[in-house]
């Protein structure tokens, strides 16, 4: 049964819908029009250069990895916690940390906006016990709560099920060579979790870095990082080749990323999900 | 026993953080009063106005349009296309699923941008059509990802004693394939349609004139502050999007079952 043809459909397809319109953004990135024509240059990727421009990118990274970080910090010990032995209710746990990942993401972001508004249940609370309201809205603390709220689980679910699947007789012959808890960690639980650690934080810093929702909802509309600077070039100010040129720079730092998180993500295929 | 509570209260606060911000959106979304503060009683009142709401209505229907037309065009492109990558050799098959992994792993806004540049390069103009066509491409891999497990799975000697026993090739995918790999189908269906409804960042780039999903509504009420009707309207998906994962979940379930059982019979 030789029905290879049945997959030239795809490929024709995907050719058309994502090879030519990666091709596009790059032949516009490297591209400027003038009234002379359209010529190849680099001054796209020059004037990203600038130091207006080279903030953005930084505050983005610096956003996308402090979040990160906090996500990473109340996550792991979430993730022990779900891993350890004492639960009785294992799977509607994990189940419960999932659940959210599946709520549109947009929901959930708008959902902080019913919270920390300025007239919002956080500032009731605040006045009925006789506090001053607080601005909660539109700074660097919103952006990072939405962040945090927005991809904690996806932090959770990879070391959960790296650690769940550590072998007990390492753990225990550790503990019988007379280490203590903490050097159980730091000497097994913690060396063997690397991978999971590893997906988790390219599943955070990756979509933390590129969004332009979390920051446009929760930052307001003066807040700008990559994703709200490129959504700008293309639907405000009109400058493709711009556009694209950043477009290619924020791509090729996650296919980088990816690449280089790959090499640790081994034996845990499926397991992305859910 | 003290660091068994330290955990226990460690762990309930992650929980609360996860959904009290959900549930109170749910709550305020029956709340009489339009300031969000405080509890002035119990209404149906916005359920009502969002159900009149032109805008939101258009939007749903064309988010359910979009959702269910591209889901089918993605699952029928997608699981003939994981037959053919199944017969490949596997220099091509490594090339083909790399080639299905790039939409997945690319950033969504790059992904978003580049369909809006080949549209607006091959002047189509911006609305139903682009919307539909750049969900069929992003949801295909997803389709692949969940079918091509199964058809690694099918028994080549049942087509072949089919066929032997006087079916037409037809006839003989028909009744010994097809319910072979129908799960995998289904749930890349279900798969395909989840993600369309929930997509927003990639739609925002491909629609114009007029045509907007319910994401894209829901975004341009919002950046406008707080709207009760989508409180009501939050609550509404989030209970669909909750009862298509449980169905989803107890396909899948079911069908790591019998995949066991089927092992353990041979």
């Amino acid at each position: 049964m030789k029905k290879t043809w049945t997959a030239y459909p795809y490929i024709l397809w995907m050719i058309i819908f994502t090879i030519v319109p990666l091709g596009l953004l790059l032949y516009f990135s490297f591209t400027v029009t003038s009234s002379t024509g359209t010529i190849f240059s680099l001054d796209n990727f020059r004037r990203f250069n600038q130091p207006i421009y080279l903030k953005v990118l930084f505050r983005s990274l610096k956003l996308a990895g402090v979040s990160t970080i906090l996500c990473f910090a109340l996550g792991y010990p979430a993730a022990m916690f779900l891993a350890g032995r004492d639960l009785k209710h294992r799977n509607t746990m994990v189940l419960l940390m999932v659940l959210p990942m599946w709520v549109n993401f947009l929901l959930r972001t708008y959902a902080w906006l019913t919270l920390l508004e300025r007239k919002g249940l956080i500032n009731t609370i605040l006045g009925a016990i006789g506090l001053p309201s607080l601005s909660l809205l539109y700074n660097d603390f919103a952006v990072f709560l939405g962040m945090v709220y927005n991809f904690l689980p996806f932090m959770v679910l990879p070391i959960y099920s790296i650690l769940s699947k550590i072998d007990r007789n390492l753990i225990e012959a550790a503990e019988d060579l007379g280490a203590n808890p903490f050097l159980v960690f730091l000497k097994i639980t913690f060396p063997l979790s690397i991978p999971g650690i590893i997906s988790g934080i390219t599943m955070v810093f990756m979509p933390a870095v590129t969004t332009f929702v979390i920051s446009r909802l929760l930052g307001g509309g003066q807040y700008t990082l990559i994703g709200n600077l490129i959504e700008q070039q293309f639907l405000t100010v009109g400058d493709w080749n711009f556009g694209s040129a950043i477009s290619t720079v924020m791509m090729a730092i996650i296919l980088i990323g990816m690449g280089f998180a790959s090499r640790y993500e081994t034996e845990q295929e499926g397991s992305g999900l859910w | 026993m003290v660091t068994k509570v330290l955990k226990r209260t460690y762990i309930l606060f992650l929980y609360v953080f996860l959904y009290a911000p959900i549930i109170m959106l749910a709550l305020y979304s029956f709340n009489n009063s339009r300031t969000r503060g405080a509890w002035t009683g119990f209404t149906f009142k916005w359920y009502l106005a969002m159900f009149q709401d032109r805008q939101i209505m258009t939007s749903l229907y064309y988010s359910l349009i979009i959702g269910l037309v591209g889901a089918f065009i993605a699952t029928f492109i997608g699981t003939l296309a994981a037959f053919g990558i199944n017969s490949m050799k596997p220099l091509p098959r490594i090339a083909t699923m790399n080639l299905t992994y790039l939409p997945v792993l690319n950033p969504d806004i790059v992904t978003g941008i580049s369909f809006m540049l080949l549209f607006i390069f091959i002047k189509l103009r911006l609305g139903f059509l682009t919307l539909l066509l750049s969900h069929i491409t992003f949801n295909i891999p997803y389709v692949i990802l969940s079918v091509l497990p199964r058809v690694k799975q099918l028994d080549k000697n049942m087509y072949e004693a089919a066929l032997d026993l006087g079916a037409t090739p037809a006839f003989a995918f028909r009744k010994v394939i097809l319910p072979e790999i129908m799960p995998g189908v289904i749930i890349g269906w279900l798969l395909a349609f989840t993600l369309s409804l929930d997509d927003f960042v990639i739609s925002f780039f491909n629609t114009g004139s007029g045509v907007s999903t319910l994401s894209i509504t829901i975004y341009s009420m919002a950046r406008r502050g707080i709207n009760p009707k989508i409180n009501a309207l939050s609550t509404l998906m989030f209970v669909c999007v909750l009862s298509l994962l449980v169905i989803v979940n107890i396909m899948m379930s079911r069908q790591k079952k019998g995949v066991k059982i089927k092992e353990e019979t041979r």
